[in-house]
C-alpha cells in the first residue's frame, strides 16, 4: 500500500468578482488543479516540478489539509483524510509535517526558538518531562548542526540568518517524528552557498530517518539532486511522471523538453539551447477542452485541441501527450 | 578606452548598528560593447554599487571615495543637474523588480512616451514612434502600449521595462536581477532578448545577479563580489573553468547543476561577516577551507593572476592545486563527508 494515494484531485476558485459580475452573472471559476493523481511509496522521494499557477504549492496544501479538494481523495496509508477531525487530524498533523518557502515567516518572531520549538512537543503530547522536550529540542538543533544548542535556545528569529532559521524550521518539522515531510522551495530564499548546506541537511536527516518526502520546486537542478521521482505539472494536471533519470535526463513531453532545455547551465561552454514555445503562461480561468499545453506546444496535432490526453506508461514513465499514442490512436 | 571605469570605490551606510562598509575599494572596467556580470549574494554589495554609480543611494548611505569614469569623465565630481544628463541618456537602469516599477495607474505606453518626451527632448509623436518600435525591439506586439501593467505578464513588463532603458539608446544598461522573478521559460526568453539586444545595438551591460547561470549565458566577463569586494574578476570562461579564489570554486561546488554529472553538492560553511565590523583579513577567512595564517591579518588586493584574470588571494598562484582539493576540503570544514551518489545517475 502506498503512503500517499491522491487520486482524481481537483481545486477550484470562484471568483467573486467586482459588481458587474454580480449584475450580469458572469461567475468566472480558477482552476488551480483539474485531475491530479499520483502515488507516493514509503522511503520515496517525490518532485513536484512546474512554473508558477500549475498548481503544485496547491497540491502541497491539500495534502497537508490547509485547504479542501473541490473533489478528488487523498488517503494517507489507506485512510482517506478528507473526514479527519479532532484527534485523528492532531495525529495527521504529527505526520505529515512541511517546511515552506520564507523561513522568515515561519517563525512566531515574538517566541524564542526554545519556545517555538517546544510548542508542538507540548501540542502532541511528546516527551515525559519539560526537561526531556527541552533535551529533544537540543538533540533536534544539534541534528541540524546548530550547534551548541543552547546558544540558540534564547535566540528570536531576528537574530538568525535565513540559512539557520530554515534549519530551525526543519528541525522542528523533524521533533514529532513525522512519516511525511512536504517542503515547498526549502532554498529559494536562500543564497547559494547556504543552499547546498540545507539541501544535505534534509537529504541525510529524511534519508536517517526513513522519512518519505514531497520536494515542491520550480528548480529543476534541485529536484534532480533531491527526489528520485519526479512529476512536472502544468495547469492543474502532471504531463510527465517517473524516475527523475528518465524525466529530467530524457523528457518525453513537449513541456518537460521545453522547461529543461531553458535552464540556464552554470557551465558557460555548454550552448544555448533553443526554446521553441511561446512565454504567453496561460491562465487557469479558461482552461482548454483538449490538452492543456496545446496553445504553446511546438508539435501540436489536430487532436490535441480536441481530446485531453491521459497519462499513459512509455518507456518506464507515464506521460500525458497524444503524440506517444499508437498512429491508429491518432486518426 | 573603457567605457566604464570604476576606481577604488567605496560606500558606507549609516546606521543605527554602526557604519556599515558595504562596498569596499571596488575597481574594475567595461569596454564598449561588452557585457560583465557582478555576481555575490545579497549582502555582498552588488546593489550598493550599481546604485552609486548612477547616484541613486538612500539617504544613509555616502561614498567615501573613488571614482566613476564614464566615457572619460568623473561621475562623482559633477553637479547634480549635469549628472542627471547621463542618467537614461548615457546610463540606463533596470532596476531590480523592474516588473513593480511601472505606474500601475498610467497605460505601458503613455509612461514610455513620458520618459521619453522627458528626458530625450522629442515630440510626442515622434515618441510614440519610438516606443513602437523599442516594443517591437524587445518582442512585444506595438499594440501592447495601449495596455495597463497589471494586463501583461511578468515577462511582458520585464520586456517592456528594458524596452524603457533602450528608449534614448544609451551606450550603457545596468540591469540589476532582470530575471529573477520570472519563469524558467520566461526567464530563458527574455536572456535570449538581451542576447540579441545587445549583439543588435552593441550596448554595454553590466548585470547584477546571484545567479551564476545567468551570467554564464549572458555575459563576456564576470567579477565575483564577495562582502563588499571584487574578490576575483575575469573572462566567464576563465573564472569559471578555472577558479583562481576559494570563494569562486566553493560556489562551483554548491550550485546544483542540471547537466552536469554532480555526485554531491558542497556547501560553503558559514555566513558573510558583518560589515558593520569587517575582520581584519581577507573577509573569506573563516569560510574559507585554505586559510592561512597570514589571510587573517592581512587583507590580500585584486592582483593580476595572467590572461587578464585577477583575483585577491593569498594563495591565488596555488590555484590549480587548492582547485582540485576544493570539494573536499569544503565538505570537511562543512563537517559533510562526501557520500556516494543518492540518486540513479541521470
Amino acid at each position: 500500500m502506498p503512503m500517499l494515494e491522491v487520486a482524481n484531485l481537483q481545486k477550484h476558485y470562484t471568483l467573486h468578482g467586482g459588481m458587474m459580475a454580480s449584475v450580469f452573472g458572469g461567475r468566472r471559476v480558477v482552476h488551480a488543479l483539474n485531475g491530479v493523481s499520483f502515488n507516493v511509496e514509503q522511503g520515496q522521494s517525490l518532485g513536484l516540478a512546474g512554473e508558477s499557477g500549475c498548481g503544485k504549492t496547491t497540491t502541497a496544501k491539500l495534502i497537508l489539509k490547509l485547504l479542501r479538494p473541490t473533489s478528488g481523495a487523498i488517503r494517507f496509508a489507506g485512510r482517506d483524510i478528507s473526514d479527519l477531525e479532532g484527534a485523528d487530524l492532531l495525529g495527521y498533523r504529527r505526520q505529515v509535517q512541511f517546511v515552506f518557502q520564507n523561513p522568515y515567516e515561519a517563525l512566531n518572531p515574538r517566541f524564542t526558538i526554545l519556545r517555538a520549538m517546544l510548542e508542538p512537543l507540548v501540542i502532541h503530547g511528546i516527551g515525559a518531562s519539560a526537561l526531556n522536550r527541552v533535551e529533544r529540542v537540543a538533540d533536534a538543533l544539534r541534528q541540524v548542526h546548530l550547534d551548541p544548542p543552547e546558544a540558540f535556545f534564547m535566540k528570536y528569529p531576528h537574530h538568525l540568518s535565513g540559512g539557520q532559521l530554515q534549519r530551525v524550521v526543519i528541525a522542528r518539522a523533524l521533533l514529532v517524528e513525522p512519516r511525511l515531510l512536504v517542503a515547498d522551495e526549502p532554498v529559494s530564499m536562500l543564497d547559494v552557498s547556504v543552499r547546498a548546506g540545507v539541501l544535505n541537511l534534509m537529504r541525510d536527516l529524511t534519508r536517517r530517518h526513513g522519512l518519505t518526502t514531497i520536494y515542491i520546486s520550480h528548480d529543476l537542478a534541485l529536484i534532480r539532486y533531491m527526489c528520485t521521482t519526479t512529476a512536472v505539472m502544468y495547469l492543474g494536471t502532471i504531463c510527465e511522471i517517473g524516475s527523475t533519470a528518465e524525466v529530467i535526463g530524457r523528457p518525453k513531453h513537449p513541456y518537460t523538453q521545453a522547461l529543461v532545455a531553458a535552464v540556464p547551465d552554470p557551465d558557460p561552454t555548454r550552448a544555448e539551447r533553443v526554446v521553441k514555445i511561446s512565454d504567453t503562461v496561460p491562465t487557469p480561468l479558461h482552461i482548454p477542452v483538449g490538452c492543456p499545453f496545446a496553445d504553446r506546444c511546438p508539435m501540436v496535432m489536430d487532436i490535441c485541441r480536441t481530446v485531453r490526453p491521459a497519462l499513459r506508461a512509455i518507456e518506464g514513465v507515464r506521460v500525458a501527450c497524444h503524440l506517444y499514442e499508437a498512429p491508429e490512436e491518432v486518426h | 578606452m573603457a567605457l566604464l571605469d570604476v576606481e577604488r570605490l567605496s560606500v558606507e551606510y549609516q546606521t543605527l548598528q554602526g557604519t556599515v562598509r558595504a562596498v569596499r575599494d571596488v575597481s574594475f572596467s567595461l569596454p564598449p560593447g561588452r557585457a560583465l556580470g557582478l555576481v555575490g549574494e545579497s549582502g555582498c554589495g552588488k546593489t550598493t554599487l550599481a546604485r552609486a554609480l548612477i547616484g541613486v543611494l538612500p539617504r544613509n548611505a555616502r561614498i567615501t571615495e573613488g571614482a566613476v569614469r564614464f566615457e572619460g569623465t568623473d561621475l562623482l565630481r559633477l553637479p547634480a543637474d549635469q549628472f542627471n544628463d547621463y542618467r537614461w541618456r548615457r546610463i540606463a537602469m533596470v532596476p531590480q523588480a523592474a516588473m513593480d516599477s511601472l505606474d500601475p495607474v498610467q497605460r505601458v505606453g503613455d509612461q514610455m512616451v513620458e520618459t521619453i518626451v522627458l528626458r530625450g527632448n522629442l515630440t510626442r509623436a515622434a515618441a510614440a514612434d519610438r516606443a513602437r518600435e523599442l516594443f517591437a525591439m524587445v518582442g512585444l506586439q506595438p499594440d501592447r502600449l495601449r495596455l495597463y501593467p497589471h494586463e501583461l505578464s511578468g515577462g511582458m513588463k520585464q520586456r517592456a521595462v528594458i524596452a524603457m532603458a533602450l528608449a534614448l539608446r544609451p551606450p550603457l544598461v545596468i540591469a540589476d536581477e532582470p530575471v529573477t522573478a520570472l519563469d524558467v521559460i520566461v526567464q530563458h526568453q527574455v536572456l535570449q532578448t538581451l542576447r540579441d539586444l545587445r549583439e543588435a545595438l552593441g550596448v554595454s551591460l553590466l548585470l547584477i545577479t546571484h545567479d551564476i547561470s545567468v551570467v554564464a549565458s549572458l555575459c563576456d566577463d564576470v567579477a565575483v563580489m564577495y562582502a563588499g569586494r571584487i574578490v576575483e574578476s575575469g573572462t566567464v570562461r576563465q573564472v569559471f573553468a578555472e577558479p583562481r579564489h576559494p570563494y569562486t570554486m566553493g560556489l562551483r561546488n554548491a550550485f546544483p547543476s542540471l547537466r552536469a554529472e554532480q555526485e554531491h553538492l558542497v556547501p560553503i560553511e558559514g555566513y558573510p561577516p558583518d560589515l558593520a565590523h569587517p575582520p581584519q583579513g581577507c573577509a573569506f577567512t573563516a569560510r574559507c577551507p585554505f586559510a592561512i595564517p597570514r589571510c587573517w591579518e592581512e587583507d590580500p588586493v585584486l592582483r593580476a593572476e595572467g590572461d587578464g584574470q585577477e583575483a585577491a588571494c593569498h594563495r591565488a598562484h596555488e590555484a590549480p592545486v587548492l582547485r582540485v582539493q576544493a570539494a573536499e576540503a569544503f565538505a570537511r570544514l562543512a563537517g559533510d563527508e562526501i557520500r556516494s551518489a543518492p540518486r540513479e545517475a541521470c
